[in-house]
Parts: C-alpha cells; sequence; structure tokens
C-alpha cells in the first residue's frame, strides 16, 4: 500500500499476488524467455484474462502481459476518486474528428484485469439480430458467427461471474434464470423504473458481475458504491479477481508491468514472439503464437507499431483495415431533481435497465439502446455539472447541494461502424519510444439520430418519475470497440470467426476490436463470452493438427 | 443554502468500519501534505489562488480547501489525462499559455493585472473567457473557452470535491469499506449518513452521520 506499488513488478520470483490476502501471494509457474511458450497473450482484461485462464486449463503454455500493475484490492484500492484514478490508462494519445473521443476513465485500463477492474459490471447479452444487423436489420454488418452459439457461450460465463440478476429477464428469448439473485435497487433505480412505466417500457434490476452472495473467496457486495473505481471488497466479478486466479492455478505466467511494443514477424508469415519492456529494458519471449488483447486502441497500436519489411503496413493489415472501423458507445446522460433524498452514491451505479429500444424496431435510426439508472460520485458529478451545465462559482456549488436528491439515465447506444472512424500512428512517441495513437471520431447521422431519440426518452422518464430542473448531458461516450474486425473474408475484414488473424496463422486477436459492431449493450459480457469460444476453436484446431 | 447537512462531518467516521486503512493512508496525505511549488511560477502560482477563489464553492466551515499546490504536483509530476485534441498544446504548455493570456486579458482591458481587480470585475471577465469573448491576440491560438472548461475549470473544481471539506458540505456518504450501506430506498438512509436538515424542522437533527 504505498506508493512504489506501481513501480516495480509483482509477479516474478515464482509468486504472484493473491489478490484475495493482503500481503498474500499464490504460486506461479515460470517460463524462460528462450521457451517456445504456446501462447504469449497481449492484455489481461476481459478478452485475454478469460482466454489465458480457459488455455491454461486446456494444458498450453501461457505467459499473458499486462502493461499495468498487479493490485490486490483489499490493501491497494481506496474508496476514493481521486487516488483511484490509478487504474486508468493515461498515457498520452491524440484524438481528433469531428467528435474527438474523451479517453481515460470511461474507457481504458491499464493494470492487470484490464478495464473490468473499474467497469460497472453490467452484463448483458447482444439481442440476437443484433448478430445479423446488416441482415436482418440494414445497418452496420453481419457478426460471421451464430446467435445461437454465442447465447451458449453466454451461459457459461454468466455462471463463471454468479451474474446477479433477475428470475426472467423481460426481453429476447427465453434465457436461464440469472446464477444469483438481483441486487436492491437504489432509490435511482426506483424512479427510472416509475418512469419506464410511466412510458410504457418495461424495466429490470440489472444484470450484474458482483456477487449478490458469497462465491468462493469473494463476499457479497456490501453495497459501498464505488465500483468504478475498483472494488476493495472482491465482490466485483472482474477479470482480475475470476480469470486471473484460475489462470495461475493452472499454470499460466503473468507479467505485470510489461508494455509490449512489437510483436516480430518471422519467415513464412509466422510470427516468433514479441518484444516487452519491463524493470527498464527490452526483452523478448519466444512464442508458437501471439494473442493481442489490448482492446481497440492498444491492439491495432500494436500491430501498426510492428509494422517490418514483410509487413510494412503493419501486421495483419493486407485488407488494410487493421485499426478501421472504430466504435464507440453514445453515453449521454439526463438528470432532475426528486423531492425524496435519492443518495445515488449507494450501491452499483447502475441497477436498473430497460432494453425497450434494442428489442423494438419500431424507430427512425439504425441500430438500438440500452437505457440505465446512473449513480455517479461527486468528482463525476462535478465534471457533468461543469461540462453540461457550465456551472462554476456560488452557481456551482448550489447545484453540488442537491447531490443528493438527484436522478439520473444515461444511454448505452449502438454506434455505427464507419470506415472513416479509426486509430491510426501519431509521429510523437510514448516513454518507451514508440508511437503513440491517433483517435479519429464522427458520429454518424444514424449516431446522432439515436441520441436525440434516447435523450428524449429519458427526459420522459424522468418527468415520468415527477423529477424537476431536469437537465442533459449532451456529450460523453463509453466502450470501444471495432479496428480488428472479424468476417468471413480476408478482403474485408482482419480476423477470422476464431480470432486469427488471416495474414499470419499463428496471430490472433481476442478483444473488443473484432467486433463488427458494437450491439445496444455494454461490451464486456461478449468479449469474454468470444473468449471462451476462441478457447474451444483453438483447443479443436490444436486437436485437429490445424494450429 | 435552503438544505445543508449542518451536523455532518464525514471524517468524524474516521475510525469506523466506513474507513480502511488504504483509505485513510490517501486522505492523511491529501489532509496533512502541501506539496511545494515546482511546476508554477510565483506570479501563476498567486494568480491560480485567485481564480480557484473564483471558480470553486468556498466551504461552509472551515478554511479553504487547498487546490493550486496539488494541481501544482500532478503538473509538476507530469501526470496526463490521456488524451490531447489534435493540434492543441501539450497540457504543461497550455497551463502557461492560459493563465498568462487571462492576466494579459485583464491588462487590456482594465489596465490592471488579474489579481488587482475587484471580485465583481473578475467574474465578469471570467464569463467573458469562459464564452470566448476575448482579445484572440491575446490567447496566441489557445482557445479561451476550451482552456477555460476543460483545462482549467474541470480540474479545479475536481480537486476540490476531492477533498472531505466538500463531501461532508455535499451530505456525501464518502469512504465506505469495509461497510457500505444496507438501506437504499427513496427517503431511506443508514445511521451513518448525513441527516438532511429539513426547512423549519429541528435545528439539530440527531444521531448525524457518526456512528
Amino acid at each position: 500500500m504505498s506508493d512504489f506499488e506501481a513501480s516495480t513488478p509483482l509477479a516474478r520470483d515464482g509468486r504472484a499476488p493473491n489478490v484475495f490476502r493482503e500481503g498474500g501471494w499464490t504460486p506461479m509457474r515460470q517460463y524462460s524467455e528462450t521457451e517456445e511458450v504456446d501462447f504469449a497473450i497481449v492484455g489481461t482484461g476481459a478478452g485475454g484474462g478469460t482466454l489465458a485462464a480457459r488455455l491454461a486449463e486446456k494444458g498450453f503454455s501461457v505467459v499473458a502481459f499486462d502493461a499495468g500493475p498487479f493490485f490486490r484490492p483489499l490493501e491497494d484500492f481506496a474508496s476514493d476518486e481521486e487516488s483511484q484514478s490509478k487504474l486508468y490508462w493515461l498515457d498520452e494519445r491524440i484524438v481528433d474528428g469531428a467528435d474527438p473521443l474523451v479517453m481515460g476513465g470511461n474507457n481504458s485500463g491499464k493494470c492487470v484485469g484490464g478495464s473490468t477492474v473499474h467497469f460497472a459490471m453490467v452484463s448483458l447479452r447482444f439481442r440476437p439480430e443484433h448478430f445479423k444487423a446488416r441482415t436482418l436489420l440494414g445497418y452496420g454488418a453481419d457478426w460471421p458467427v451464430d446467435w445461437r452459439e454465442m447465447w451458449g457461450y453466454y451461459d457459461q460465463v454468466e455462471r463463471a461471474l454468479s451474474i446477479s440478476g433477475p428470475l426472467s429477464y423481460p426481453w429476447g428469448p427465453a434465457r436461464p434464470a440469472y446464477p444469483y439473485r438481483p441486487h436492491p435497487m437504489n432509490a435511482c433505480a426506483q424512479a427510472m423504473a416509475v418512469g419506464c412505466e410511466h412510458m410504457g417500457m418495461k424495466w429490470a434490476p440489472m444484470p450484474l458481475a458482483t456477487v449478490s452472495a458469497p462465491r468462493g473467496e469473494s463476499p457479497p457486495c456490501v453495497q459501498r458504491g464505488f465500483c468504478r473505481f475498483g472494488c476493495s471488497t472482491n465482490a466485483k466479478q472482474s477479470a482480475l479477481v475470476v480469470w486471473i486466479p484460475r489462470a495461475l492455478k493452472a499454470g499460466a505466467e503473468v507479467r505485470d508491468l510489461a508494455m509490449v511494443g512489437r510483436v516480430e514477424l518471422g519467415s513464412g508469415g509466422q510470427v516468433t514472439g514479441l518484444h516487452y519492456h519491463r524493470e527498464g529494458a527490452w526483452r523478448f519471449q519466444k512464442a508458437k503464437n501471439v494473442v493481442v488483447a489490448g482492446y481497440a486502441i492498444e491492439t491495432p497500436r500494436l500491430l501498426l507499431n510492428s509494422a517490418c519489411p514483410d509487413a510494412p503496413d503493419g501486421l495483419a493489415n493486407s485488407s488494410g483495415l487493421v485499426g478501421k472501423y472504430l466504435m464507440t458507445q453514445p453515453n449521454q446522460g439526463v438528470f432532475g431533481r426528486t423531492k425524496e433524498e435519492s443518495r445515488w452514491y449507494k450501491g452499483p451505479p447502475i441497477l436498473c435497465v430497460s432494453e425497450h429500444w434494442n428489442y423494438c424496431d419500431d424507430k427512425n435510426f439504425p441500430g438500438g439502446y440500452t437505457l440505465m439508472s446512473q449513480g455517479p460520485m461527486p468528482q463525476e458529478w462535478v465534471n457533468i455539472q461543469v461540462g453540461a451545465r457550465k456551472l462554476w462559482g456560488s452557481d456551482l456549488r448550489h447545484a453540488m447541494l442537491d447531490y443528493n436528491h438527484m436522478v439520473g439515465m444515461k444511454v448505452v447506444g449502438e454506434g455505427l461502424p464507419s470506415v472513416h472512424n479509426s486509430v491510426t500512428l501519431a509521429d510523437e512517441v510514448d516513454q518507451y519510444g514508440l508511437r503513440i495513437p491517433r483517435i479519429t471520431y464522427s458520429w454518424t447521422e444514424g449516431d446522432k439520430a439515436l441520441i436525440a431519440h434516447s435523450m428524449d426518452q429519458m427526459q420522459g422518464c424522468l418527468e415520468g418519475a415527477n423529477a424537476t430542473d431536469i437537465f442533459r448531458q449532451e456529450q460523453d461516450t463509453n466502450h470501444l470497440n471495432g479496428t480488428a474486425r472479424m468476417g468471413d473474408d480476408p478482403r474485408t475484414s482482419v480476423v477470422n470467426p476464431d480470432g486469427r488473424t488471416w495474414d499470419h496463422p499463428n496471430l490472433w486477436v481476442c478483444d473488443g476490436s473484432t467486433f463488427p459492431t458494437t450491439g445496444g449493450v455494454n461490451p464486456s459480457l461478449t468479449i469474454q463470452a468470444m473468449a471462451l469460444r476462441t478457447a474451444d476453436r483453438i483447443e479443436a484446431l490444436a486437436a485437429r493438427g490445424e494450429l | 443554502m435552503t438544505r445543508s447537512y449542518p451536523d455532518y462531518d464525514v471524517l468524524a467516521k474516521w475510525d469506523t468500519v466506513s474507513f480502511d486503512d488504504k483509505t485513510r493512508h490517501v486522505l492523511r496525505k491529501r489532509l496533512g501534505e502541501t506539496p511545494p511549488r515546482r511546476f508554477f511560477s510565483e506570479e501563476e502560482w498567486a494568480l491560480m489562488e485567485v481564480l480557484c477563489a473564483r471558480l470553486a464553492p468556498t466551504p461552509q466551515r472551515g478554511g479553504p480547501v487547498p487546490i493550486t499546490c496539488w494541481l501544482d504536483a500532478r503538473l509538476h509530476e507530469g501526470d496526463t489525462e490521456g488524451y490531447r485534441i489534435e493540434g492543441a498544446l501539450p497540457e504543461a504548455e497550455a497551463w502557461h499559455r492560459g493563465l498568462k493570456a487571462i492576466d494579459e486579458q485583464a491588462r487590456t482591458d482594465y489596465v490592471r493585472p488579474f489579481i488587482a481587480l475587484d471580485v465583481e470585475t473578475q467574474v465578469i471577465l471570467l464569463k467573458r473567457i469562459q464564452k470566448g469573448e476575448v482579445d484572440a491576440r491575446v490567447w496566441h491560438g489557445l482557445k479561451a473557452g476550451d482552456f477555460f472548461t476543460s483545462t482549467l475549470l474541470r480540474e479545479v473544481v475536481g480537486i476540490y470535491y476531492a477533498h472531505p471539506a466538500a463531501w461532508s458540505e455535499m451530505g456525501f456518504g464518502g469512504p465506505a469499506s469495509p461497510r457500505g450501506y444496507v438501506r437504499m430506498g427513496l427517503n431511506e438512509h443508514d445511521p451513518w449518513e448525513a441527516r438532511e436538515a429539513k426547512p423549519g424542522g429541528a435545528r439539530k437533527p440527531r444521531g448525524s452521520g457518526v456512528a
């Protein structure tokens, strides 16, 4: 618990931090750099963490790299917004386009477990039709996988994380009851439910990846409300708490504070390993396969930064699509005041969901969206006041004194894929000497229509809940997808349905960057489901000698 | 003030199960340390002190919340926000140039340094800067409105609302580990949460926020 924590690797000398014990350790198998491991995985979040666990459990030798530190939540996580910004990826990035993305806290993580360490735990399935949005709904792109197969993997992830959710879910085909009972809805969620009734929309307690009863070494959630700044009790079922311990137990090695800078391409189009920076020096790990799981910015950045004479435009980029079709999700909010005390800092920040506009097609815009209740902490809340209402000084103070009487809702929308939204390399380099990413983003006309529609719906809900002084947060985004899209055709995609790059048979991608569309829900459950699928496919291919 | 929490002090929970060791460690540092001036010049520091007084609310009780020293520490350590808009100055440079421009704008319009203006004039000038109604020659390509909102204001109020005095004033529950909360619904609160003073109600509410 010193400031030393973030500067020295902890996973070394045959042991890794035990996330369930203060000062605790767990044995860790280690591999030498000259040993050609089966899989070197870049990133340990929803994609890489999940895949590391499953591949190790299937008997493959695995080394997983993360640029960030390896935390023990019980001793490292304070109940404090400011100091917990240590969980974010805050290295410099250039943003441009008509709607430059705000990077940092709400869309990236830099620690073992990735952004699942600070995600809001929303665990939703895609609507089945959203996997074939182009064919069935006329927009976006089709996924090269069948929704029934994906729903089978959703079942598995929901059980692995013991998702707490309602017995029956109001939208879509029948699904199993969630493993654990739902969390109680806080005042803000109750207000949203009243508003949904008023608007004629169904609502439900949000399925969440934080346990409502004990599970293994995780105690039940105590409703402390700091979920988006790291869970200090381990109730949250992050990759750090769920998949990393499983990976270590199954014999995987995790290297923390290890920034991968380049994947090495050998002869015959095969990659041979990766260059990474740890403890002040560049090092090289040999590997039979490399999996890039750095999320939608760092994944294309690494592939592009790995350009070499045999792949002058970057690895896996013969289609020219690495870094293209970046998608974010609209995350606008509407807020209002209630006479009653709401004290919305209590409980997980999002406790009520309506997927009405994912499943209703009677609308004048492409894509779907989810509505959810919202409970910002003070720094988040003042940031909204300053950005959306331009308040400062005594006006700001008056507004902030209403904190305990506020209710609010947010949208998570299906941002549409556009080839103009992209990740490329800037000329500027970072502390490792690596070119930093340039992130270009502009909303499409469809996105703008979706955003306008969702804000009217949220306003209607809050009015229906008798909120007053309603205002809109017109600009916010979260989640990142695309930039290494999967498909059936090497000319129009970067990876095949297994996450295998078309160009290099032993180079894989396993994270949100393979998404052809974002769906109208938060992506973490789908990223984990895809990782489970990729692990099963790798096992099947290996059994047939096709790895 | 129509509503507030006159008897609530989030720090009264310091020795209870709402605070854990890591949180105490972090807050002890925030409350006990005053980082020295390393990033700002003396003139910039003096200007920042005045800007903080205008931009951030002043707490009802206790002294002013220290902001300039923590901002200086962050900028000195080179911590970045994680992104920069194309064409924008690197953050450190934007601060130096933005503060210089605020002062020069004051000298251009009022023939005095910003800190020598009366409070009312300072507020009027800051409102103009927020709206971008400035002399572009003074700002040397920096967008005044963006600097005001996205750089200056966000940082100042962000640091303010990381301070327990701000949490007490707004009735925020504050640190909540290992003990979280039990009573979650409308108009419900646990004994260890702030008790709101109702207009015309009992002047001294019972059991406010200490347990």
